[in-house]
């Protein structure tokens, strides 16, 4: 089973040092990082552009406002705590419901107010944070997740991650929560990554835990063949994030709430790889095309659709 | 664009790392491994005369440049003399003076030589002067004419006529003429003083040359005379018995010409005696003595120059470079993940103190125990910083614990475990601790272990001998290791990890597509 390395290449996959070498440093600016590394900023600007993300309840930024935790969350019954400069899904603290002081987690486990203040303390004092900066946390908005993949999940968010270079979207997957990913939608922390194709919205198959799987290790269901309404909606967001921040190579992830419709919840300015395992497609020979263009469209509708076009086979 | 700046830097960088080092090994003649040894030769002439109550004054020459080999260094040993050499461009004179000899006097003069190669022979050399015709008696006036005229006849040029005329000389019997100027020619030296004066009479510049041929334990030696001859490019040695171009082997020219050796003023006779003796050196050292003799600006600079002290501190710190290489090597190329990027090779470092595998056993103990007090650590809600350093505080501890007790039982391993960065472990045991509570114990033993491996091969690599060697001896190697790293920087090809991350999409049996 040993591959040579023209098999990597003929499937167009991107590896890490190309990713890093030929795109992340040549289409993300550095002085940009700050707007996708620090969640409230990208909330900001989001709120500005009219782009819907998850409300924000509160914002933590020193020690001694920890003491005065239960004012901050006040009277919500659910909300998610998380650092606002946080990566991989590090720190999130997801509440489901709560019985006065204490606050019962996604996973089922309860924690006491002592307990949510430790892990607030925590995201101060950087923990959580990419090299351990000092951090501020943020108490937003609880998703809903749509109906849509209630079957397909175990407890979590699950969200749709898209690639979008050059503004335009390039690959999209929907990340499933697993008992083993403890509600979060991180694929190195054990979620299930479906690929979604981009033409129709459809799911094909999944990867969990770097394998091909047709069902959701937890729920059984089968992974592929789940069509995502308003797709074509959705990549139009991908494609207005690039316009918000201004990456070149991004990851938009996108929950999709009951009741509020696609939310943007955070941007990525190093998306991995592994969606690639998802749709088991390469990276590389998608994101070849759109790199000779001259230009590509300014408007977000027109490089959604130049996307999808791209997408057809 | 970017590509071919980082290409042409790393080029010019290697070019330039790789030429100088070249330039040392060729013509200062450093050489490439630690091991190589060259053979190093002292020469001493011994000097003795009698006092005669007066003032006394000694020249003695003393060899000038000769061809093949290098002078590392001289002594001039003299209980009460005052010496100074003088040199002629021909030859060098050393003098010794003292207000009052009396009985007997000895004085010693010392060199030690290095042979670079055999000594040429020939070699360029402005013209001298011809020589005037000798005018030379009656009937050796005839036979050396008529000898002239015969060896010409046999001759093309000046090396042919040379060897032509001395092989007439040495001949056995030989015609009338070549047997009156043979003549009652007894020693060596008047007869190589012969036939300069007769090539003199076909107005060839030759000259008669002493030297000595070197050989190990030799005591008593004297010089032996031999001729050299200008064909108006180069003088060229000839074996004045046989004619034979060239000097013998391990010949070293002491003196030009056929004035006497020594001259003593208010003196008896001095006699002198020569002794030589051959010892191996390391070529390193023999090197650095020659071209800071030769005056080389480049090995002024040379790390040799530093005290021993801080030499062996470079001899380490020079090799990190390697081991930082080894690191971006195995995550850029290979694909394996450490906890910090340059943590392994600080480990590396400190298993050169403790041997690998005694470190390795070390390392994991104290790292494990640190995990698991870390663990619970974690269960008191303590803030981040407080928590590393309360872990600092711990590994500190541990090491301590460590080394008493490995000393208590006998093993001397354990003593050094305090050669461990300590903070590095500190932050390892936080980092492992992290990764376990968030990625799961797989992925924090994987890391952990790949840690270890880097560590391993760092060490290894940092701790060969050749490469220690190279590094410390041509720094300028550096640029080299610099290239090649800024070369992977622009590497943008696949991690051989990731034939087996990709596996899925390249062996699966996708049904759905």
């Amino acid at each position: 089973m040993i591959a040579g390395p023209g098999a990597l290449h003929r499937y167009g996959l991107l590896g890490m040092n190309r990713r890093n070498g030929d795109f992340i440093q040549k289409y993300n600016p550095r002085r940009l990082y700050p707007l996708v590394d620090n969640k409230l900023l990208t909330k900001q600007l989001a709120v500005r552009a009219g782009i819907a993300v998850p409300k924000l309840y509160a914002v933590v930024e020193i020690q001694h406002q920890v003491r005065d935790l239960l004012e901050l969350i006040g009277d919500e019954e659910d909300f998610v705590i998380k650092p606002a400069q946080g990566s991989g899904g590090k720190g999130v603290l997801v509440v489901t419901g709560r019985a006065r002081d204490r606050f019962r987690l996604s996973s089922g486990n309860v924690l006491t107010i002592a307990e949510v203040s430790h892990h607030v303390s925590n995201i101060l004092s950087g923990m959580h944070s990419l090299g351990g900066k000092p951090d501020i946390a943020m108490i937003e908005y609880r998703v809903k997740f749509d109906r849509l993949f209630e079957k397909l999940s175990y407890r979590g968010v699950p969200d749709i991650r898209m690639i979008v270079f050059r503004g335009v979207p390039v690959a999209a997957m929907v990340r499933l929560p697993t008992r083993m990913s403890d509600g979060k939608a991180n694929l190195h922390q054990g979620a299930v990554g479906v690929g979604v194709d981009l033409v129709t919205g459809t799911t094909v198959s999944g990867v969990w835990r770097d394998k091909i799987v047709d069902h959701h290790p937890d729920t059984g269901s089968p992974l592929a063949g789940t069509v995502i309404p308003h797709w074509d909606r959705l990549c139009e967001l991908g494609a207005r994030c690039y316009d918000l921040v201004g990456l070149g190579y991004l990851g938009c992830d996108i929950v999709l709430d009951r009741d509020l419709g696609p939310l943007v919840l955070e941007l990525n300015a190093r998306p991995g790889l592994n969606i690639q395992l998802a749709d088991g497609e390469g990276l590389l020979a998608k994101l070849r095309p759109i790199e000779a263009l001259q230009e590509v469209p300014s408007s977000p509708e027109e490089r959604a659709a130049l996307g999808r076009l791209l997408a057809r086979k | 664009m970017k590509d071919l700046q980082v290409r042409t830097l790393a080029l010019v960088l290697s070019a330039i790392g790789l030429s100088l080092c070249l330039y040392k090994t060729t013509a200062l003649g450093l050489p490439l491994s630690p091991t190589e040894k060259t053979e190093v030769w002292t020469v001493e002439a011994r000097l003795s005369f009698k006092g005669k109550n007066t003032p006394a004054k000694v020249e003695f020459y003393i060899p000038r440049n000769p061809p093949g080999f290098a002078l590392l260094g001289e002594d001039f040993v003299s209980s009460n003399y005052g010496s100074s050499t003088e040199d002629n461009g021909e030859n060098r004179v050393s003098m010794w003076a003292v207000r009052k000899a009396s009985g007997q006097q000895v004085l010693y003069y010392r060199a030690l030589l290095h042979q670079e190669s055999e000594p040429p022979a020939a070699w360029t050399a402005p013209q001298p002067p011809y020589p005037d015709k000798p005018d030379y008696p009656e009937p050796y006036k005839s036979a050396v004419n008529s000898l002239l005229e015969a060896v010409r006849g046999h001759s093309a040029d000046i090396a042919s006529f040379t060897r032509e005329l001395i092989k007439t000389l040495n001949g056995v019997g030989g015609d009338e003429s070549v047997q009156l100027i043979r003549g009652t020619t007894e020693s060596k030296d008047e007869f190589v003083a012969k036939i300069v004066d007769i090539l003199a009479g076909a107005r060839i510049p030759a000259r008669i040359v002493y030297g000595l041929k070197l050989s190990d334990g030799v005591r008593e030696a004297s010089l032996q005379p031999w001729l050299e001859v200008h064909d108006e490019n180069q003088w060229m040695a000839f074996d004045p018995m046989t004619g034979k171009l060239g000097y013998p082997a391990h010949f070293l020219v002491w003196r030009v010409g056929n004035d006497p050796l020594v001259r003593v003023k208010g003196g008896e006779p001095a006699v002198v005696d020569f002794s030589i003796a051959s010892d191996i050196r390391a070529v390193v050292s023999v090197a650095e003595t020659r071209a800071r003799l030769k005056g080389s600006r480049i090995l002024e600079y040379s790390l040799f120059g530093l005290p021993i002290g801080t030499q062996n501190v470079y001899k380490i710190l020079l090799t990190i470079p390697l081991g930082a290489f080894l690191v971006v090597f195995m995550r850029n190329v290979i694909g394996f993940h450490t906890f910090g990027t340059f943590m392994p090779v600080l480990i590396a470092l400190a298993f050169r103190e403790t041997q690998l595998v005694s470190g390795l056993v070390l390392f994991s103990l104290i790292v494990a125990l640190g995990l698991s007090i870390r663990f619970y650590f974690e269960t008191l809600h303590l803030l981040a910083v407080p928590r590393v350093a309360a872990v600092l505080i711990i590994v500190v501890i541990l090491m301590a614990a460590v080394t008493l007790l490995t000393h208590k039982l006998g093993f001397q391993g354990g003593l050094s475990v305090a050669l461990f960065p300590m903070v590095v472990l500190a932050m390892t045991i936080e980092r492992m601790s992290v990764v376990w509570e968030e990625n799961g114990a797989r992925d924090a033993l994987q890391q952990g272990a790949g840690s270890l491996v880097v560590a391993s091969l760092a060490y290894v690599l940092m701790s060969t001998k050749q490469l220690t060697y190279l590094l410390f001896v041509f720094p300028e190697l550096l640029l080299v290791v610099l290239a090649a790293t800024l070369l992977l920087g622009r590497y943008t090809g696949y991690r051989l990890s990731e034939f087996w991350r990709f596996r899925a999409v390249l062996f699966a049996d996708r049904r759905l597509r």
